[in-house]
């Protein structure tokens, strides 16, 4: 009784603010809203709507191509950043400052930078490509360039990030497990295939993991950079959200995107817990 | 051939000097114990030879060959760590294996030998395991086997044993010689306690900061200390040094005996009963000198007895430096005869 007495604060936390909303939300993509603030029944109606409309499909598809082009490289850089940051000995604390600073600077400077680095003709990139007496580029205006140009920024961001959890991990392995592989005869790279790397499962689990929410909770480069275009190229589904809810102030709609963010994001959570967590090795 | 030479050899971390002008062989198949307080040096030692560090000055040879720049692989070594470095996430067959699958040695024959070694090491029911499922003395075990799969000629431990309670470790110790001289490895074991050193060894190094105090069979670095330090190093008790004058005199407590007359005076301050033997702790002229005496002694804190000594056990020693004196012994022990 008493332990769930510790427990009632935490629960009651979660409960106001985690669970409820997440109901309420489910029960409102069951109804539409009135002008005169009346809601009306509609059953499944809104995700019907939803399967019809092209942009739902069209921003899905989008962060599907985001995370896959961010997720990987992002966590591998990130991984080969601290494998190497922790060799060097030197300069190891200068190293790990720059690279979390992108973590620490506010998103909006972030943008910022990138934008001056894509602006077209007087952007870094243009005047680069002038060098070369190549031709000025449109790289947020343009379908083809705008999403690369986001996956690049946000791997740029988040690789130093995802680097700091990599270096504490490492820090934790023992260097008795890898002089031990050495005297055994084990090459750097089979230490890292068959030790280091599987001692990092947990991490890279983590990372992923945040990754891929991450990918689905960008919203904010979106609004200063892009505004989903152009053609909708770089909308997201949060972002797809957020247009809906506020632009468009369709709350039903916007509360039935939700459901199908939260479905995508609590299938993580289970495959996590129920299958990645029993093959990968604690310490 | 798997005697390995140490000429010279010096490591040194800034001012520190870690490994200072060492020379010493471990001949072929044999035990070589590097014995000394924590930071002497021993295992920067052990790590040189096993090519874990490069030595800032010396020779290293194995077996004749000059293996000064070569990789710990390429030497062809053994190796058991104080911590294990278990891999924690394979199992007890992967962990001992592993050697030989980096080896690329073919299925067949890795699982002969994993049979062959769970065998020795006792771990044949325990192969699926994680080295977390296992007590202390199981990984150690495991370690074991890891180090003797590859039939290494040259095996290398920093002290294997100082994670294992009492008992285990002089079960442990004896395992581990036996299993030396069966396959006939050359070993060097680092170890801190005198009392390994002296069960263990068919050679000891004792080292003191960086440098060799004394090298020698456990028989002479138990008859013949070579300086103080040993003599106060080796033996438990270890050798009471009673300082008379320039000079110290050295006798072990049990070649010590309680007396009726005659002999030095001397007050009890405690005594310690083990069982067979009973350890009288006294002041001699406000030193202290330990007594070591068959059986339960009756002796109670603050009794005054007379401890006596044949002239023949007594070791002197330069108080100065610490040194032997050769020929001060032998008078001694001439004008106590004569
Ligand atoms: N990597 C290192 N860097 C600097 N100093 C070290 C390093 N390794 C050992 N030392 C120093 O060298 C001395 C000998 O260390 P070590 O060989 O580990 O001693 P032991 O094994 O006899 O306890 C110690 O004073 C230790 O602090
Ligand atoms: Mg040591």
């Amino acid at each position: 009784m008493n332990a769930w007495l510790l427990l009632l604060p935490a629960a009651v936390l979660l409960v106001a603010f985690t669970h409820y909303p997440i109901l309420a939300t489910i029960r409102h993509s069951l109804f539409i809203s009135r002008r005169n603030g009346t809601e009306v029944f509609v059953g499944l109606d809104n995700y019907r709507s939803m399967a019809a409309d092209p942009i739902f499909w069209k921003a899905l598809i989008n962060n599907f191509w985001f995370a896959l082009g961010t997720i990987p490289t992002s966590i591998a850089l990130a991984l080969l950043m601290a494998v190497w940051v922790n060799r060097n000995m030197r300069g190891r604390g200068f190293l790990r400052l720059a690279y979390f600073t992108p973590t620490v600077l506010p998103m909006i400077a972030v943008a910022n930078i990138w934008l001056f680095f894509y602006t077209p003709d007087y952007g870094l990139l243009d005047q680069l490509r002038g060098l070369f007496d190549l031709a000025g580029w449109n790289w947020l205006g343009s379908p083809s360039t705008v999403m690369p140009c986001l996956i690049v920024m946000v791997i740029w961001k988040e690789a130093g990030f995802f680097m700091i959890f990599y270096l504490a991990a490492l820090q934790q392995l023992s260097p008795d497990l890898e002089e031990a592989a050495a005297v055994e005869g084990a090459s750097r790279w089979y230490t890292f295939r068959r030790i280091t790397f599987p001692l990092l499962m947990p991490t890279t689990l983590f990372v992923a993991i945040n990754a891929v929410i991450n990918s689905f909770k960008l919203v904010d480069h979106l609004v200063i950079m892009t505004k989903g275009g152009p053609n909708n190229a770089s909308t997201l589904l949060l972002y797809y959200i957020y247009e809906v809810a506020f632009t468009f102030q369709d709350s039903a709609y916007a509360a039935t995107l939700t459901v199908v963010l939260l479905v995508l994001l609590s299938t993580l959570a289970l495959l996590k817990f129920g299958y990645l967590d029993r093959r990968i090795h604690y310490q | 051939m798997s005697a390995i030479k140490l000429d010279h050899v010096s490591k040194h971390w800034g001012t520190m000097r870690a490994v200072d002008d060492v020379s010493l062989t471990a001949d072929e198949g044999a035990l070589l114990v590097l014995l000394g307080p924590s930071g002497c040096g021993k295992s920067t030692t052990l790590r040189l030879i096993a090519g874990l560090e490069q030595p800032d000055g010396g020779t290293i040879t194995i077996g004749g060959a000059d293996v000064t720049g070569l990789t710990p692989a390429q030497r062809k070594i053994s190796m058991v760590f104080q911590s294990y470095a278990l891999f924690p996430h394979l199992s007890v067959a992967e962990n001992i294996v592993f050697g030989l699958r980096v080896r690329r040695m073919p299925r067949a024959e890795r699982e002969t030998r994993l049979k062959r070694v769970a065998d020795i090491v006792g771990l044949g029911q325990l192969l699926d395991r994680k080295p977390s499922q296992l007590s202390g003395g199981q990984r150690q075990r495991v370690a074991l086997g890891r180090a003797i799969i590859a039939e290494a000629r040259v095996c290398l431990m920093d002290e294997p044993l100082s994670n294992l309670d009492a008992k285990l470790r002089h079960e442990m110790r004896t395992e581990i010689r036996a299993l030396q001289q069966r396959l006939g490895m050359t070993m060097v074991y680092v170890t801190h306690d005198q009392t390994e050193a002296m069960t263990m060894a068919d050679r000891i190094v004792l080292m003191r900061d960086g440098r060799i105090e004394q090298n020698g069979t456990p028989e002479e670095l138990y008859n013949r200390p070579a300086t103080a330090f040993t003599a106060r190093f080796i033996g438990t008790p270890p050798m009471n040094l009673i300082a008379q004058g320039e000079r110290l005199v050295g006798v072990r407590p049990e070649h010590i005996r309680i007396v009726s007359q005659d002999g030095h005076a001397a007050r009890v301050r405690t005594v310690e009963h083990l069982g067979a033997d009973s350890i009288v702790l006294c002041d001699i002229s406000d030193q202290p000198v330990s007594v070591r005496q068959d059986g339960f002694i009756k002796a109670s804190p603050g009794d005054d007895i007379r401890l006596a000594w044949d002239a023949s056990h007594e070791h002197l020693f330069d108080k100065e430096s610490g040194r032997r004196l050769e020929t001060a012994a032998g008078e001694a022990r001439l004008v106590a005869s004569g």
